[in-house]
């Protein structure tokens, strides 16, 4: 049985193959010609993850972020269709997937920005796969996005070529579609049932171990201890904060850290609450990244206007900007 | 007339400027009433807790039976937590009280190690019984010194929120009663230093002691580390500054400061002088708009660090964060992943650059190892595996546990419930050693 589905598939494409290499150039440019690896971002993620739910490989949100879920539903999808299975999504595979789906861009997008809870299974009319304007989190102007500091790059078009005419209906002329869908007769009906629960949500990375709120926070207290800074010197305050997270003399998390009472000035007089900037947010994400420039520090002053005799007694690692950091 | 409405306004003004000064008053009364509470419930919270510790190890001790030894070692590692907690709320950052919130984390993590074991099988060794007992003795002597601190604040009402105050204003000598009593805590765990933790006990060991361990080779000059510098960065005739970094590392590098014209950006980075291997760089520069794929900045990566020496490195996580890519590395031996020794390199999505690199981490723990050949096949390990989980991928991978050591362990990943898992499992005992939740996406929450 098995092996039946290996050699239909197998045979399909060939056939698709075939199709692709005779008819190809009238149909492309949906995806950019990038290599999809897994980490990354943006609309040829959301391309590839509707394409995959159209085919019903990919049950989980189409959220712009190569993850898990869709590393194994791109290795499912070449193991099935015979290609090399090591989750890198390159021109073949989306000769492939453009062969085998539809992708309405003009739908997906008009979903995903406007918040619409929706999957995008091929077989169910998208009138019912779509929910409310604002349906998954409300959200109202495009401005809100970018002012929040996070992710302007990703969603914009990497090529020029996309063109939103494959809107709507199905594959138009000159293609000529497969022979069938190589989506095995009982998968329609799964997709269905899960349609409640898939949906479309925007996503971004975030190191493991860490949410964005925390990253957020953190950045707070870069921002409000260290925006004059060189780079390198906010990246160390970020590590510091990591250090002493690390520390057994310190508290055990980031907000326990930031909030110890004396602990940071910035907390103290309150521009922590400040709105970081991207610098800031950046710098967070380098020390997490294990960045640290500070070499271990667990504190750092700035010597014109410390207090303390105490600090000065610390073994200093090196001054950054205004600040010494130390042990 | 115009007198009497003149003093009827002025009347008005001043009252209302007297019960607006009353009303910022109270208000200012009973905030600063509410943090002096919250540090209070801390404060005392903490002595309890150190009550608690005192009996507990005394009850620890007492115990004959092994079995009921583990609970009760747990509730050391609890009770040590919750004044860890405790202490982070008090106002003593920039006070001398390090010592006991280490002396906590080292009875903490005894506890926690002997709890965990299997004392049935490996019941506690005559030493560690020893430590036992000392940890009791030492835990009485800080609850001595905390009751009286804590019956000083209670007989003079003495408040908190004064000793902020001393501390923010630190005229030296600092004159306030509980300062002198946590600097008389601090000064007698200082003594206790003595113990002896048992071999097993990771030291507390900061990673540039490690690193200063592994740096071997001749010192190189400020000129050496100056041309090291530029061929990492692939770089000529830049501006180029070189410094000494302090004393407070336990290992001797340079940093380097690097004026690279093309990005009107600078390059920083530290060189060690032994061996003169570069530990770790940073660009600064605002990144643009996405030019170039993960993809093809892997590949960047990956060619980046054979060009430095580094053959051997199999690329193990990706991620796109905006326009910067940020790949994590791990020496590949024998096919066996060897996650200890890492390097992670940030490349810019807008032109291709390297733009972060860190090898702190590979630099202290690479070395020549002896893998041993697997006990247990892949097929045997995923006996150990819950029957839930559905494996997609398999690797051999070196891993440092819980205590610290590093073992050969069968890498799984696999999906229960559309969650993906990482699971390590002893490849010599069958031993779950670390099972991992990988969720790396996280949703945009917009506000309403």
């Amino acid at each position: 049985m098995n092996k039946a589905v290996r050699t239909i598939s197998l045979l399909m494409f060939i056939c698709i193959f075939g199709c692709s290499i005779v008819f190809q150039p009238t149909n492309v440019e949906a995806f950019s010609n990038q290599i999809i690896q897994q980490g990354a971002t943006g609309d040829d993620v959301v391309e590839l993850q509707a394409r995959l739910q159209y085919i019903g490989f990919y049950h989980g949100t189409i959220d712009g972020v190569y993850g898990w879920g869709t590393y194994w539903a791109v290795r499912k999808f070449q193991e099935q269709f015979g290609l090399t299975i090591d989750g890198l999504v390159g021109s073949e595979m989306k000769a492939i997937l453009k062969k085998n789906t539809n992708y309405d861009y003009k739908w997906v997008h008009k979903q995903f920005y406007e918040g619409r809870k929706f999957t995008y299974y091929g077989a169910t009319p998208k009138e019912l796969q779509t929910g409310p304007k604002g349906s998954r989190s409300p959200q109202k102007e495009p401005a809100k996005r970018s002012q929040q500091g996070k992710a302007p790059t990703p969603w914009k078009q990497p090529t020029t070529g996309k063109t939103p005419t494959q809107g709507g209906t199905p594959t138009p002329g000159p293609v000529k579609t497969p022979p069938t869908t190589p989506v095995p007769a009982e998968e329609p009906v799964k997709g269905e049932k899960k349609q409640e629960k898939a949906d479309i949500h925007e996503a971004i990375n975030v190191p493991a171990g860490f949410s964005q709120n925390d990253i957020r926070m953190m950045a707070q207290a870069v921002y409000g201890e260290a925006r004059g800074e060189p780079y390198i010197g906010q990246v160390a305050v970020a590590a510091v904060i990591l250090n002493r997270v690390k520390s057994p003399s310190f508290p055990n998390t980031p907000s326990g850290v930031i909030f110890e009472p004396r602990a940071f000035t910035a907390v103290a007089d309150g521009q922590i609450w400040l709105d970081p900037d991207e610098t800031a947010r950046r710098a967070v994400l380098d020390a997490i990244n294990g960045q640290d420039p500070s070499g271990n520090a667990l504190y750092y002053f700035n010597p014109s206007t410390a207090t303390s005799g105490w600090i000065w007694s610390r073994p200093q690692v090196r001054k950054i900007g205004k600040h010494i950091f130390c042990k | 007339m115009i007198r009497s409405i003149l003093i009827a306004v002025l009347a008005i003004v001043v009252v209302s400027t007297a019960y607006w000064g009353y009303q910022e008053h109270q208000e200012k009364n009973s905030i600063l009433i509410k943090a002096e509470s919250s540090y209070q419930r801390a404060f005392h919270d903490l002595t309890y807790n150190l009550d608690q510790l005192h009996d507990e190890i005394g009850a620890t001790l007492a115990m004959n039976s092994k079995k009921q030894l583990s609970p009760s070692l747990a509730d050391v590692w609890r009770v040590t937590s919750m004044a860890q907690v405790n202490l982070g709320q008090l106002p003593l950052a920039l006070m001398p009280f390090n010592k006991t919130e280490e002396y906590l984390y080292k009875v903490g993590n005894f506890s926690y190690r002997n709890a965990i074991r299997d004392l049935d099988k490996e019941p506690l060794t005559n030493e560690e019984y020893k430590v036992l007992k000392e940890l009791y003795q030492q835990s009485g002597e800080i609850q001595k010194e905390m009751r009286q601190i804590q019956s000083m604040v209670l007989k003079d009402n003495l408040r908190w929120m004064d000793v902020e105050l001393a501390l923010a204003s630190e005229v030296e000598p600092l004159d306030n009663a509980i300062i002198d009593g946590f600097k008389i805590v601090n000064e007698k765990v200082e003594g206790f230093n003595e113990v002896e933790w048992g071999a097993d006990l990771p030291q507390l060991q900061a990673n540039d002691e490690l690193l200063s361990k592994r740096f071997t080779g001749k010192e190189i000059s400020k000129e050496e580390a100056k041309e090291i510098a530029l061929a990492f960065c692939e770089l000529e005739n830049a501006k180029v500054e070189v410094e000494e970094t302090g004393d407070g590392l336990a290992y001797k590098s340079y940093s380097v400061m690097i004026n690279d014209p093309k990005h009107k950006a600078n390059i920083f980075m530290d060189i060690s002088k032994k061996g003169g291997h570069p530990i770790w760089l940073l660009q600064d520069r605002q990144i643009g708009e996405t030019k170039i794929s993960l993809n093809e900045a892997a590949e960047k990566a990956k060619a980046f660090l054979e060009k430095n020496n580094h053959k051997q490195m199999q690329l193990v996580d990706s991620k796109q964060y905006n326009a910067v890519g940020v790949f994590n590395f791990v020496y590949l031996k024998d096919n066996v992943r060897v996650y200890p020794d890492s390097i992670v390199i940030e490349v810019s999505l807008q032109d291709k650059q390297i733009i972060g690199y860190e090898a702190t981490a590979y630099l202290a723990n690479h070395r020549k190892r002896t893998i041993p050949a697997p006990k247990l096949t892949m097929e045997e390990a995923k006996k150990s595996l819950n029957p839930a989980l559905e494996v997609k991928e398999h690797h051999l991978a070196l891993i440092k546990n819980e205590l610290e050591d590093e073992v050969l362990t069968h890498e799984f990943f696999g999906v229960i419930n559309n969650d993906t898992y990482r699971i390590f499992i002893n490849a010599q005992t069958g031993h779950e050693e670390q099972v991992e939740k990988l969720d790396n996406a996280e949703p945009v929450y917009k506000s309403r």
